[in-house]
């Protein structure tokens, strides 16, 4: 090191501080390399605990969070709540459990508004976009109408009734004479608000929110849908489709 | 020892129990002050400050964020809303003035806990102190830093026993005060000041802003010291205290420049001369241009190999 070089003494005191900077450097990176481990486990979050309307991807959301408990006052119907150590998501960032309170989806979006730093996006201003999971049927197998009984509670609360739920028909092949009422979820007018799984009339919901990146999966970019690149066309896509060989045994073979 | 165990018998003897504990009553107004901003919405509806200290709104206008957990922010890179950077400016603005670390002396929760610690200490005797040197902080300000850069997340605050317990005060979040708990007995029976003076990275951003804020302490009238003792028996951060009391013949101005310094004025209160007052920095001007001129100190002449070559040359 430098203190070996020519023409500079060996100074005790220099050494002590270089001596001092290797022990704390060492201990500071120590401490954020544990720091940094429990940041990035805290992204994992309960599966049943949902964030606010507007809230960034789990990631950004926790480097833009500054657990401040502001979108928690403002919100008028106590939905949201900030979490405790046990509570699962990362501690004193705000919560909500679809089964015990779900989200009214006001108008004005006070809790967004309430946000000062950006972690719930102030761009969601149509709170009917918003996306704070997706509603699934996670028990074909107990859901009331799935079983040729009417219920239909999932689908009478949903406050966007026919088009985030949707009652399809089938034939009940168990009584072969009734039809089966299946609550449909279409994800693109779902936001999340868990009305249905909070009313389930079963003691363990049969639909429930699940957070976006579990239940509404990103269709691959290179999969294009043709009736849908058709109508952006306005018409065929190619006017004159390939002409394949035809493949048939030969004149001669058997057959 | 016994001296000791009671500093404030002398002064309060001398100048009457007002003004040998009016600093201490301040300040523990200012704390309760601060707290009830935030408590007597969910307590009594009466919404004054919304949030916590982490961030919050008052009255609906003004918004204040701090701005260690905005640097932090910043550090995981998100780019934040316009309302919490006025916030942090606003902060920042406000302790540049009054003084840096008096946050941790007049607003921090964590404050009267760690004082009821080291009040014990002095009751009880206890002196033994694991030796960490107070620099130690400035080294977990850059690991907390490096954290939200490498986890993209705000790391720092999922531990954060001072924000931990105003959260724990003002939404009920009991488990936060875990961690003050645990500062208290680190206090009382490992060092003396340990969380506060030698490791909690609040206290040393804060500290930064101290060494260039506006609002000091001085030692105004030092030459009635009569080396009692006192006030290094009572001072947070003891180191703080002899470069303006004893700087006499060194030339350094009488007021206490170090960051380190909380602004608490124990010292005005214990001290029964009535060496100390609250100032300005810019009290030290004239006489601090004079002792550039004054050889450094040993250690920074050691620390720089050109200027040591000088000297020996």
């Amino acid at each position: 090191m430098a203190a070996s070089g020519p023409g500079i003494p060996g100074n005790p005191r220099r050494r002590k501080a270089l001596q001092d900077m290797a022990r704390f450097g060492g201990g500071a990176a120590v401490a954020a390399t544990m720091l940094t481990a429990f940041g990035v486990s805290s992204r994992a979050k309960p599966a049943q605990t949902l964030r606010p309307p507007g809230a960034l991807p789990e990631k950004q959301f926790l480097s833009a969070c500054v657990r401040c408990g502001l979108c928690v006052r403002d919100c008028p119907y106590d939905t949201l709540s900030l979490a405790d150590w046990a509570s699962g998501p990362a501690v004193g960032t705000p919560f909500f459990v679809a089964r015990d309170v779900p989200c009214e989806m006001c108008d004005n979006i006070p809790c967004v508004k309430a946000c000062p730093t950006g972690a719930l996006d102030h761009s969601l201003v149509d709170i009917a976009k918003a996306k704070m999971g997706v509603a699934v049927i996670t028990s074909r197998e107990t859901c009331l109408n799935l079983q040729g009984l009417r219920c239909d509670v999932c689908y009478r609360v949903c406050p966007a009734i026919d088009k985030a739920i949707t009652l399809e028909t089938s034939h009940n092949a168990r009584t072969a004479k009734h039809a089966i009422f299946e609550p449909v979820v279409h994800a693109e007018y779902c936001t999340g608000c868990g009305k249905c799984e909070k009313s389930c009339v079963l003691t363990d919901a049969a639909i429930k929110v699940l957070p976006v990146e579990l239940s509404a999966l990103r269709q691959d970019e290179h999969y294009r849908r043709g009736w849908e690149e058709k109508k952006k066309a306005g018409g065929a896509l190619d006017d004159a489709p390939l002409k394949l060989p035809v493949r048939k045994p030969e004149a001669g073979g058997s057959q | 020892m016994t001296a000791k165990a009671r500093p404030y018998l002398e002064a309060r003897a001398e100048k009457g129990l007002w003004a040998s504990s009016r600093f201490l009553v301040l300040r523990r107004i200012s704390q309760l002050f601060f707290l009830a901003l935030f408590i007597s919405g969910p307590l009594f509806g009466i919404w004054i400050a919304k949030g916590t200290l982490a961030a919050s709104m008052t009255f609906g206008v003004l918004p204040l964020t701090d701005p260690f957990v905005f640097l932090q922010s910043l550090a995981a890179r998100h780019w934040p809303e316009a309302t919490s950077a006025l916030g942090a400016v606003i902060v920042l603005v406000g302790y540049l003035l009054l003084g840096g670390r008096s946050y941790c002396a007049w607003v921090c929760p964590v404050n009267p806990v760690a004082d009821l610690a080291a009040w014990l200490r002095r009751r009880l005797g206890i002196t033994y102190t694991a030796k960490v040197r107070p620099e130690l902080r400035l080294y977990f300000v850059g690991a907390v830093l490096a954290a939200s850069v490498l986890s993209g997340s705000i790391a720092w605050e999922l531990i954060n026993p001072v924000t931990a317990l105003h959260r724990a005060l003002v939404f009920g979040l009991w488990f936060g005060a875990g961690g003050t708990a645990a500062i208290f007995v680190f206090d009382l029976l490992v060092a003396k000041q340990g969380w506060c003076g030698h490791l909690c990275p609040v206290g040393a951003f804060y500290g930064q802003i101290g060494k260039v804020a506006l609002l000091r302490v001085a030692a105004d009238d030092r030459a009635a010291c009569n080396d009692c003792m006192d006030c290094f028996a009572v001072c947070p951060e003891p180191h703080v205290i002899s470069p303006a009391l004893k700087g006499e013949r060194s030339g350094a101005g009488p007021v206490i420049t170090s960051g380190d310094c909380t602004l608490c004025g124990a010292c005005i209160d214990v001290c029964s001369k009535r060496v100390f007052n609250l100032s300005l920095r810019a009290r030290n001007g004239a006489p601090s241009t004079q002792s550039t001129t004054m050889p450094a100190p040993a250690a920074r002449v050691a620390s720089s190999p050109r200027s040591s070559e000088r000297v020996t040359s």
